[in-house]
């Protein structure tokens, strides 16, 4: 049984990556090969050639089918074969599986499991990545480590005084308590840490010009197993929202990673912020682009060293949970009622 | 409970709207988590394990009675 939920929605690339030529994902396990017909649609098929397994992303893309490059076979988009070398007659089973692709928020969203439970419906949103009313920047770094460690690390952000401190860590961020919400009908997890009077840690006050101490509220939203929004207030002290209208005092930055299982072992890392404020600031972008880069690949040595002690650890370790880990364990428990859930459907 | 909690500051109110939320406020200055069913019953513990068992058991214990969880005000 994989450790993942298998009917759900997960991120397999930015829109921007499926664009000229063959692009490959392993996805919950499955390898995938992507690509963007003429039309501008996007389609996902197995990777594997159905005659000798060749990998299909490893093949040739001509007017919008896959011709395999070990000995030809030709897919098209619905991943039927459509030519053989030296046949007249197609085996009926020359077909390589279709996965269902749903773009939305600057993403390539991906449906793994049975084809038929897909509802595009059910994805979460992420407005802000294409808003005009921010800037984007983002990344994607690959894990070798399994997705269940990044959830944690995302869901725990108390980490940030230690893993990141002189970038988006203070020590403000480490001692304020924090609350805790779960939706169990809709399977979201809210985390809040409200700071009233923080140190300004260099990632904001190069970003914003923000002298001094700040309002800092950070409210993340956990949409398992994929979708993680942190909303990030920045605000000097003593600001707070207006009841209506726009909130004019506070800068506001929108953290978005999705935490994508490959393998048992590896994860993609996709991590986006947008802004909204300084807009069209190329020093901005630049600084915020190569300091959450930073931030990022902090978390990717810690959580690939971290996987290599799990994996070699006995049966039945014991952790130890105390109460900045709230909104972890709740993460962890929707994730395995999801993950459960799905097994039963396949099953 | 015996005494208010005073626990968000500022005020985080109700952050998702959904009829079956559950939710954990470290009580500030202490170790203490008070949990809240969605029914409106509060529970504190230091653990947040505990937490959590006892909340996900407790609407094994409601009554097809009560008020609508909409209803109910638990804010301190």
């Amino acid at each position: 049984m994989p450790s993942w939920p298998r009917n759900q929605w997960y991120v397999a690339a930015y829109s921007s990556e499926v664009s000229e030529g063959l692009l490959a994902r392993t996805i919950c396990g499955e390898p995938l090969v992507l690509y963007r017909t003429q039309d501008g649609e996007a389609v996902a098929l197995a990777d594997r050639c159905v005659h000798r397994r060749y990998p299909l992303s490893e093949s040739h893309l001509k007017d919008d089918q896959i011709i395999c490059g070990y000995h030809g076979f030709t897919y098209d988009r619905t991943g039927a074969c459509v030519a053989a070398p030296g046949q007249k007659r197609i085996p009926r089973a020359a077909r390589v599986p279709s996965f269902t692709v749903h773009e939305q928020d600057s993403f390539v969203w991906v449906w793994i499991g049975d084809q038929d439970r897909a509802d595009t419906t059910q994805i979460p949103r992420a407005p802000w990545l294409a808003s005009p009313d921010y800037t984007v920047v983002r990344g994607m770094e690959p894990l070798k480590a399994r997705y269940s460690l990044l959830v944690d690390n995302l869901m725990d952000l108390s980490h940030e005084t230690y893993l990141h401190g002189g970038y988006i860590g203070t020590p403000e961020v480490a001692e304020t308590p924090i609350t805790t919400e779960v939706d169990e009908e809709a399977n979201v997890v809210y985390v809040s840490r409200h700071m009233d009077d923080a140190e300004c840690p260099p990632f904001y006050a190069k970003s914003t010009g923000i002298e001094g101490r700040i309002s800092r509220w950070q409210d993340v939203e956990y949409h398992p197993p994929c979708l993680y929004l942190l909303h990030s207030r920045i605000a000097p002290v003593g600001s707070v929202p207006p009841d209506e209208g726009p909130d004019k005092d506070a800068f506001h930055v929108e953290v978005v990673y999705a935490i994508t299982p490959s393998t048992e072992h590896e994860t993609y890392d996709f991590w986006m912020v947008a802004r909204d404020f300084a807009l069209d600031d190329a020093d901005v972008t630049e600084f915020l682009a190569t300091n959450n880069h930073t931030v990022v690949m902090q978390d990717v040595v810690a959580l690939d060293l971290l996987e290599t002690v799990v994996e070699g650890e006995k049966d039945n370790y014991q952790e130890l949970s105390i109460n900045i880990d709230t909104g972890g364990l709740a993460a962890r428990r929707i994730l395995k009622k999801l993950t459960d859930a799905s097994e039963e459907v396949t099953a | 409970m015996s005494t208010p909690v005073r626990a968000d500051l500022p005020p985080p109110n109700r952050m998702l709207g959904g009829r079956s939320v559950y939710r954990v406020v470290w009580q500030l200055h202490t170790d203490v988590l008070v949990g809240y069913c969605w029914c409106g019953t509060p529970h504190e513990s230091v653990d947040p394990i505990e937490l959590w068992d006892w909340l996900l058991a407790h609407p094994d214990t409601h009554s097809g009675t009560e008020t609508d969880p909409a209803e109910t005000t638990e804010e301190p």
